[in-house]
């Protein structure tokens, strides 16, 4: 029997839901309670069921833990999973992204961190290797913080080949041809509208990156005012704003099967961060960001808190469930693409991330002690 | 040989056998890093809940050596005796 398995990281805690049809949702007990979770993986690879979170505790600090069992039990590699060498001086200061790579690479799981930085799993996320390749990058000294924190927050292994790109905050869009070894900035095309030269080579706020699943060529970007796309692995970027409400948020996400399909979440702007006219909806294009349907059914009237970027995500079910939960602990979930919302669950800490997959089983999640 | 002390919070005693202390052995003053290593010793998972990967202790741990914060001291260089108690802590934090 098929579950869809949403996990749900917030600012206190990881909740895990449950669901055979994918409206009604069995909500667990939290797991990690009072510990931040910035950033979560579902692994479906191999038969297996792999729950990845990144964790941050304010006191005892940002670790990777597991949960091959949906959740009753955790482990927590005991050399500690992401960690820089002593010779980088540095310390890890938050895992903001864990992205299991494609089926023809199993075992690879790649993860973005704060400081901005890159790091490679083969163990299915057991153990991460620095990528030395961004982390040596002489632009590194010119990469600033985001309002939230100077990360790398996307990581895109193309399935296609050894392309790989990555987005930070701030630094823009980043492209290695070679599986990681090499880096160029690659944002011609997106704004900059903060800084002295709006057209910068790089230092862009790009909120998130997705990738078409039909064509690897083709990347969807939401960037700190400006959506946009590439149809040509991110060499050019070009606007697919219009017909959007606002050209801010956070979300970008793409059809796991479909070309052309992509979702966001707008939000007002830069200096109002709540949906437009307090009014939250969904909006989905079907061809490139050519025209954009609203979607709002199931969604309350009024709704003053933001969408962060990686907190909305969609299965691989068909049709395709979009998932997503609001600063103020509301999670959505919908089993038709994003044309009808149904609550999962309300009055979470903020929420963080929020990941979605079909599973093989029928456990429900149980509380950690 | 009088050891020290190690106090431990509550949420870290599972890394150390449910213990509320740990008594290292010492037979003269040493840095307040190597009594913190010696507990570490074998618990990376301990290690890596107090002191980051450069070493430096994490923002909101606090330790004590007789009372006093060794932030206010010398650091984690801040000499332990034979005898002292050392307490771990995490301080007030979060919201």
């Amino acid at each position: 029997m098929e579950t869809t398995l949403l996990a749900i990281g917030t600012k206190k805690g990881l909740w895990l839901a449950t669901s055979t049809d994918r409206h009604n949702w069995s909500l667990s007990q939290p797991h990690h309670l009072m510990t931040e979770i910035p950033s979560v993986g579902i692994d479906t690879r191999g038969g297996r069921t792999r729950i990845l979170v990144g964790m941050m505790d304010w006191h005892w600090g940002p670790t990777v833990v597991y949960s091959d069992d949906l959740g009753a039990t955790w482990s927590e590699p005991e050399q500690g999973a992401i960690k820089f060498a002593e010779s980088d001086e540095t310390a890890l200061g938050r895992i903001w992204q864990l992205q299991p790579d494609s089926e023809e690479r199993p075992g690879v799981v790649w993860a973005g961190c704060e400081p901005i930085s890159v790091w490679k799993s083969t163990d299915g996320g057991e153990h991460f290797e620095l990528n030395r390749g961004l982390w040596d990058h002489p632009h590194r000294s010119e990469w600033g913080a985001g309002f939230g924190g100077a990360a790398a927050h996307s990581v895109l292994p193309s399935p296609a080949d050894d392309t790989v790109h990555v987005a930070m905050s701030t630094g823009g869009v980043y492209r290695s041809t070679d599986g990681g070894q090499s880096w160029e900035p690659r944002n011609k095309g997106i704004s900059a509208y903060f800084m002295p030269d709006p057209n910068p080579e790089f230092g862009q706020c790009v909120h998130k990156i997705a990738r078409d699943s039909v064509n690897p060529q083709r990347l969807y970007a939401q960037n700190h005012h400006g959506v946009y796309r590439s149809d040509d692995g991110a060499e050019t970027w070009e606007s697919i704003a219009d017909g959007l409400p606002a050209d801010f948020g956070f979300v970008m996400l793409s059809h796991p099967r479909r070309s052309g399909t992509a979702w966001v979440v707008p939000l007002k702007a830069d200096g109002e961060r709540i949906p437009p006219d307090a009014r939250l909806a969904v909006h989905r294009t079907d061809d490139a960001g050519a025209t954009w349907t609203r979607l709002d059914k199931g969604l309350p009237p009024t709704e003053y808190n933001a969408v962060l970027r990686d907190a909305a995500g969609v299965d691989t079910a068909d049709p395709v469930g979009v998932y997503f939960g609001t600063r103020g602990g509301s999670v959505y979930a919908s089993a038709d693409e994003g044309e009808n919302f149904t609550e999962v669950a309300s009055h979470l800490p903020d929420v963080l991330c929020v990941r979605a997959a079909v599973v093989v089983g029928t456990a429900a999640p149980v509380a950690s002690p | 040989m009088s050891p020290v002390t190690v106090l431990i919070p509550t949420l870290l005693r599972p890394l150390v056998g449910d213990r509320s202390a740990v008594e290292v052995p010492l037979e003269a003053p040493a840095p307040v890093s190597a009594v913190l290593d010696t507990v570490a010793d074998g618990r990376p998972i301990f290690a890596r809940r107090i002191r980051d990967e450069t070493g430096a202790l994490r923002r909101y741990v606090n330790v004590y050596v007789d009372g006093e914060d060794v932030r206010r001291a010398d650091g984690l260089a801040t000499p332990v005796s034979p005898g002292s108690e050392v307490m771990i802590i995490q301080s007030v934090a979060g919201g």
